[in-house]
């Protein structure tokens, strides 16, 4: 372990990947119903295309991107509209969603599409592609993948970094598409070169996943520029910054993007669908989703359309065990809790983790002690502990001032290690929550 | 289905097994040996004087220390548990049973709760009890008797009745550090009677093998800085090195590690999270302002001893120290800004 490549501080929270990382990824029955969010991204939601009565294909665009940043929306199921209304989303919010009532008679054969050929289109153009086929960023954030592939001109990038980390605990989604989809994730490499105009790229892969390091090693194109490069096992490497500082040695500056030193990085997802547009023609309408955690009765991974509601998940795993105690979308360091079982799957949705008693206990807290381990564990070099005394204190504009909330990217390490249990990066999320409220008064 | 989700949390949903409790009692625990050979060596003494300080710091932290709004107080965090203890092991075996209690008691009160409990103070209590009683009553803290013969007599005057001075009436004996300093013939007492224990001195300053064993193994549960006590070491050795090369003290090097409330106090008075700095570089910096402060007190000072003292000194600079020793922020080159209010 030691002697591989990693960034400074992080922690080790227990694994738990051995539940699912063994199971093939197999295809989920198709749903009755799919709830698509016009919101499935970071930026402006989409605009919807269909009315209420509409026939729908599989893989049909039915809402468009309304802006630069943002993102198209395909049927995930051929159907019919039934409507679009305001229906619960992941993130907690009531979001306008079209409502498909899926046609059982359906072969769910996607709509013939006619893409062209990768290599004939012109570099600029292969992002209006991507942007076409409503992709986003899969690793969590769902950022549209258009919009990073054309990056600020005066920041040229020269490396290209594919994230197959995956350290958040128990997912193992991005693990089993590098074993089944070695080539997708190549030729989705070659696109992205391609588009970006550049030659390299970096595959950075965390040790506890030794078959996938084999596999994309042994599935390397002779004539690809790539380097697979195992990493130290640790807790937030998927962080774009603490990737690009494992890899590459070096520090985003605060406040800017990676594109300011010459990276950017992509999800293996991410690099697999972006190969399914040009090779089928499929959009983004579905992904492997990590259904895990003691406190589902048949965990696994697999190929689940987006909208498909969180409720016939879980009946179709095998239903909740006796001891579940929590529903998370993505991990558990950085997940969100569920609390609607009427909510869909969505784009960035890696994994579905049902947490038992046992796994996610109530513990006490205690008055901060001072140990010192929050800044021991912050990779971005913050002092929890001082944010986490003004956050009580309510001293938010402190916290941005002087504490530099603005870089903490609510990884969760000081909460995890906390041994008085303090909800740090809990109570950061809810100062930066207040300070958006405070200034939009 | 079962619809009744019992818990909805922000994340992360998962926390380390690492809780303050289990820290408190594995200092706790971590201090058994040292315990049990003071036992060895001073019998039914020392029990009574740990029972006398651990009693006067519960019932304090019971009695007054109990905040509607936290745990604390609760005595189940351990935190007054461990007070009594080190206070009780920095006593001489024959202290007064009063006086030890009242120590317990003071340090609880005026070194912690007046502060608002746990993780408030700035002082270590132990040291904030023991400063008390070193000011209150100066020969008794500094009477050690010489070794009884036998085992399950009393070291001197422990049950001297309260208010009253303790009756000295047995032969005293000078501690190494003592011995040294104030001996008409200044002897230094061989490595070997420090590391193992067979000297006079306070109940748990005896052996700095089982203090060394007990810290090492804090450190390496992760439970203690282990750089508080390297630095305190380091500088110890250094400054002491210097001056006694340059025939300014009388005090070789390794002597001044092994010999008095060292051990304990670079193991487990400086390393009270509380009361030290939380960034790495401030526990250097904290460190070597120990060794140094502890070389010159005890090399020039009118005392003995000035493990105490050091530590108390640098107590007092540990909010300046996190203040100047803020972690360099990801992806910038310089510190983060000056911290301005008390947030420390």
């Amino acid at each position: 372990m030691k002697g591989l490549l990693s960034f400074k501080h992080g922690v080790h929270p227990p694994e738990n990947k051995d539940i699912t990382s063994g199971i093939a990824s197999r295809r989920f029955p198709f749903p009755e119903e799919v709830i698509l969010p016009l919101s499935q991204h970071i930026g402006i939601p989409a605009k919807a295309l269909v009315q209420p009565g509409d026939r729908v294909e599989r893989g049909d665009v039915i809402a468009e991107a309304a802006g630069f940043i943002s993102s198209s929306v395909h049927a995930t199921a051929a159907g019919t509209v039934k409507s679009i209304e305001l229906w619960p989303h992941p993130s907690g919010d009531m979001v306008p969603s079209i409502r498909i009532t899926v046609d059982p008679n359906s072969t769910q054969m996607q709509r013939p599409r006619i893409v062209p050929r990768w290599q004939d289109v012109k570099d600029e153009d292969l992002s209006k592609e991507i942007g076409r086929a409503g992709i986003v960023g899969l690793g969590g954030a769902a950022f549209p993948s258009h919009v990073k592939l054309n990056p600020p001109k005066d920041q040229p990038i020269d490396l290209l970094l594919i994230n197959g980390c995956e350290c958040e605990p128990y997912l193992t989604s991005d693990h089993r598409t590098m074993l089944e989809r070695p080539d997708d994730v190549y030729l989705g490499i070659r696109i992205a070169l391609k588009a970006l105009g550049i030659t390299r790229a970096m595959i950075g892969i965390e040790a506890n996943k030794p078959d996938a390091i084999e596999m994309m090693r042994k599935t390397v194109p002779d004539d690809l520029d790539v380097s697979v490069q195992p990493l130290q096992v640790k807790y937030p490497q998927g962080a774009e910054k603490m990737l690009i500082k494992a890899v590459m040695g070096r520090e985003v500056p605060s406040g800017a993007l990676p594109s300011a030193i010459g990276a950017l990085v992509q999800n293996v997802a991410t690099a697999a669908n972006v190969a399914a547009v040009f090779e089928t023609g499929q959009p983004l309408i579905e992904r492997i989703i990590t259904v895990t955690g003691r406190g589902i009765r048949k965990p696994g991974n697999w190929v689940i359309p987006f909208g498909t509601k969180l409720r016939d998940v879980i009946e179709h795993c095998g239903g909740l065990a006796d001891d579940a105690a929590e529903i998370v979308f993505g991990g558990p360091m950085m997940g969100l809790g569920q609390a609607n079982l009427d909510v869909p799957v969505l784009k960035a949705t890696g994994g579905i983790l049902v947490l038992s008693k046992d796994e996610c206990k109530r513990q006490d807290i205690l008055p901060c002690i001072r140990c010192g381990k929050c800044l021991d564990a912050c990779p971005v070099f913050l002092n929890p502990q001082l944010m986490g005394m003004l956050a009580k204190a309510e001293r938010f504009e402190e916290m941005v001032a002087e504490a530099n909330l603005n870089d903490c990217m609510l990884c969760g390490c000081c909460s995890y290690v906390c041994p008085s249990n303090i909800p740090l990066s809990q109570l950061f999320a809810a100062s930066r929550t207040q300070l958006k409220r405070l200034s939009s008064l | 289905m079962t619809d009744s989700i019992v818990k909805l949390t922000a994340s992360p949903h998962v926390r380390s097994a690492e809780s303050t409790i289990r820290i408190m009692w594995s200092v706790v625990i971590s201090l058994v040996p040292v315990v049990a050979a003071s036992i060895y060596f001073f019998g039914p003494s020392a029990i009574l004087v740990l029972l006398a300080s651990i009693a006067g710091c519960l019932i304090t932290e019971r009695l007054f220390g109990s905040r509607s709004d936290s745990l604390a107080g609760s005595l189940a965090d351990g935190s007054a548990m461990i007070t009594g203890l080190l206070l009780g092991l920095t006593l001489p075996p024959g202290f007064p049973l009063w006086m030890a209690f009242l120590g317990g008691a003071f340090g609880m009160a005026f070194g912690k709760i007046i502060y608002g409990g746990l993780g408030q103070n700035i002082f270590n209590p132990a040291l904030v009890g023991r400063a008390f009683l070193q000011a209150a009553f100066p020969v008794a803290i500094t009477t050690w008797p010489a070794k009884t013969q036998q085992w399950w007599s009393l070291q001197g005057d422990n049950l001297a009745l309260p208010f009253m001075s303790p009756v000295v009436d047995v032969a005293t004996e000078a501690t190494p550090l003592g011995n040294l300093k104030f001996g008409d013939e200044p002897v230094v007492t061989p490595l070997f009677d420090l590391f193992f224990g067979t000297t006079g001195g306070s109940l748990g300053e005896t052996s700095a093998l089982l203090i060394l064993l007990g810290g090492l193994y804090l450190a390496f549960r992760g439970h203690l800085n282990w750089h508080i006590p390297l630095s305190i070491f380091v500088s110890t050795f250094l400054v002491s090195g210097l001056f006694f090369v340059l025939g300014i003290s009388q005090f070789p090097p390794l002597f001044m590690l092994f010999s008095g409330g060292m051990m304990l106090g670079a193991f487990y008075m400086a390393t009270d999270m509380v009361t030290s700095p939380v960034t790495n570089r401030g526990c250097w910096l904290f460190g070597f302002g120990i060794g140094f402060l502890v070389v010159v007190i005890r090399v020039w000072g009118g005392l003995p001893e000035g493990v105490m003292y050091a530590i108390l000194l640098m107590n007092a600079l540990v909010p300046f120290i996190n203040r100047a020793t803020q972690p360099r922020l990801f992806g910038t080159s310089g510190r983060m800004k000056e911290k301005k209010g008390d947030a420390q």
